[in-house]
């Protein structure tokens, strides 16, 4: 796999300068992506999943610190000139972010913000950038879209207005879309259909997709393969189907005992993990999960167990107790 | 079914309060407009010549030959105050342009770039800030001389300062939202950022500054010139014809309350059109 990765990360930390110490956000994370496939990445609220996927784009905020590296299509990012990058970015590496609300400029109109992006980055002439808007806008579900053209983004829905970022996104056919939460600020009837169109855009185009999620549920049928955090590090990696097949870290089973259950019972509670992330300005000794794990041991606030393989190669998971097989 | 009438009837109420501006707004505009036509086309218009002065007509009442009378010299007032509008609103106008131009730069610079600039600029401004600026006027145009283009870039210059902290308070807070984080991650460049992106996020609430900053700067103009520190006689600004006026105002109280009502009607109507253009920009910012 980290043969012919369109994507590795290898290593990868970033620290955040905060008035209460050293914030550590990425913990020496290692990832990959080959070409065409979907990465998903799945984690709560701030464990690093927003800062690794800014870290892959060099768009940390400017007081951050990053180490290791980043490799794209042989490249390193970290060490590419400005201009470069610049370059890179739109045309190569595309991102969708959360909230399509902010996402787009509130003053300028669809038209004007996806055919500028057209013209800059594929030299196109107004016309032939007009043209080329009017079916990316067509492709990503938008009916009347010459008419959308004109309008404001105050004048979509949410929907409508995350089908147009995702279409900006794609406008110059990127390698690699890394898609930040693109379903947390949308309803959940249209969930599904964003996370449908950008499966099928992928599969068209052959590009290589990170889908960022705080949801199991969502990166379940769509992607190739799972990486888990939990504060700023991977603890489980596995291909999807294995990982749900038999997952191993016990974090990764409280999260998926966390999704509501359609079966169930009205009224039945659901099972939250308990507690709260640790502190990341004061990092564990222990695995990081300890305190709030049911099988935590003593050794568990010890150490700090390492991602490792156990029975297959590509499953991997950071825990000396793991969840045995079957059980 | 009585709900639903409400309902329905609340939304049209919000739909045509938020197109219509009023008809105080619209007033403000027409008043505008004819100060500026009228300032505009003074040469062409059958006036007498403001500077010539008729002794043995002084303080005369109105009347056909003088409209609104003549002053203690003699000159014709309603002349003096359309040729005094001209002053008025040329250095009302270009003053602030200067500020516009060179703050909402330096504002835009500081507030996206951040860092050593920002210290400076925001520094060097609490300097200009911190200097009395009727002090400095007065230095200026005794040591380079009263002449409207002095008086202009002075009044320009100590703009600048509120222009820049309105243009790098929007900036910052634009500069964190995730369409330029979008943008940057769609390749632009820092320019292309800045005038594409943020520029027209930021210029409504410069321009409803701006026009705010023009009634101020009449009012600063016309106290220069009551001062005696505005544009040199014989030509007429309103600040210095209430200057003159108050000599004669028990004779004739118009001579200073015709140009100084002048001053309040226009002065109020850019503060009504500031303050329309950003009432009505601002709510609507804020639900995108």
């Amino acid at each position: 796999m980290t043969g012919q990765a369109l994507l590795s990360v290898e290593q990868v930390a970033v620290d955040l300068p905060t008035p209460r110490g050293n914030l550590r956000a990425v913990d020496r994370v290692d990832l990959g992506v080959g070409a065409g496939r979907t990465l998903g990445i799945v984690g709560e609220s701030g464990s690093g999943k927003t800062m690794l996927s800014r870290a892959i784009l060099q768009l940390l905020p400017k007081k951050a610190r990053l180490s290791g590296r980043v490799m794209f299509d042989g490249q390193d990012l970290g060490r590419l000139d400005p201009e470069r990058l610049r370059q890179l970015r739109g045309r190569s590496l595309a991102v969708v972010f959360q909230d399509p609300m902010t996402s787009l400029n509130p003053v300028l109109t669809i038209g004007t913000q996806l055919i500028e992006t057209l013209q800059e980055h594929l030299e196109l002439d107004a016309l032939a950038a007009k043209k080329r808007s009017v079916e990316l806008l067509a492709a990503v579900g938008i009916p009347a879209p010459e008419q959308r053209l004109r309008q404001y983004p105050h004048q979509l829905s949410g929907g409508m207005r995350q089908r147009v970022a995702i279409a900006i996104a794609l406008s110059c056919e990127p390698k690699l879309l890394i898609a930040d939460e693109p379903t947390t600020a949308l309803d959940v009837t249209i969930q599904a259909q964003i996370l449908d169109l950008l499966a099928r855009e992928q599969r068209r185009r052959h590009m290589a997709m990170i889908l960022i999620t705080h949801d199991l549920g969502v990166v379940a049928g769509r992607t190739d393969e799972v990486a888990v955090m939990y504060a700023g590090r991977v603890v489980e990696r596995a291909p999807t189907r294995a990982l749900f097949k038999k997952m191993r870290m016990p974090y990764t089973e409280a999260l998926l005992a966390a999704l509501p259950k359609i079966d169930a019972a009205p009224h039945t509670p659901l099972p939250a993990i308990s507690g709260r992330p640790p502190d990341p300005t004061r990092p564990v000794q222990g695995c990081s999960f300890s305190p709030r794990c049911r099988y935590a041991v003593d050794q568990c606030q010890r150490e700090k167990p390492l991602l490792s393989a156990a029975e297959s190669p590509d499953h991997q998971f950071a825990c000396f107790h793991p969840i045995e097989a079957g059980v | 079914m009585a709900t639903l009438e409400l309902v329905l009837e609340e939304e049209v109420a919000v739909g045509s309060r938020r197109r219509r501006l009023g008809p105080l707004f619209w007033a403000a505009i027409a008043w505008m407009t004819f100060v500026f036509a009228v300032a505009l086309m003074a040469e062409f218009l059958p006036l007498p010549d403001p500077t010539e002065m008729d002794m043995l007509e002084r303080r005369a009442p109105f009347s056909a030959l003088h409209w609104l009378g003549t002053d203690g010299l003699g000159r014709d007032e309603l002349a003096r105050l359309i040729f005094g509008a001209r002053i008025s609103l040329t250095v009302g106008l270009c003053a602030p342009i200067i500020g516009i131009t060179i703050g909402g730069a330096l504002g835009m610079l500081a507030g996206y770039f951040r860092g050593r600039f920002e210290t400076l600029v925001v520094g060097s401004m609490d300097v200009l800030l911190a200097f009395p600026p009727l002090i400095l006027a007065l230095a200026v145009t005794a040591y380079l001389g009263q002449s409207l283009l002095n008086l202009t870039c002075i009044l320009g210059v100590l703009g600048i300062p509120a222009f820049m902290r309105v243009a790098r308070a929007a900036t910052l807070m634009l500069a964190r939202r995730e369409f330029v984080i979008a943008a940057q991650a769609l390749g632009a460049t820092h320019a292309r950022i800045l005038l594409r992106e943020l520029l027209p996020n930021v210029f409504l609430p410069l321009l409803a500054f701006f026009l705010l900053g023009v009634a101020v700067t009449i009012v600063v103009e016309g106290s220069l010139s009551f001062l005696g520190l505005g544009v040199p006689p014989p030509a007429s600004s309103w600040g210095s014809m209430i200057g003159e006026g108050r000599e004669s105002l028990e004779i004739a109280p118009r001579l200073a309350f015709l140009p100084a009502i002048a001053m309040f009607l226009t002065v109020l109507a850019f503060n009504l059109v500031g303050d329309t253009l950003r009432a009505f920009t601002d709510p609507r910012q804020g639900a995108l």
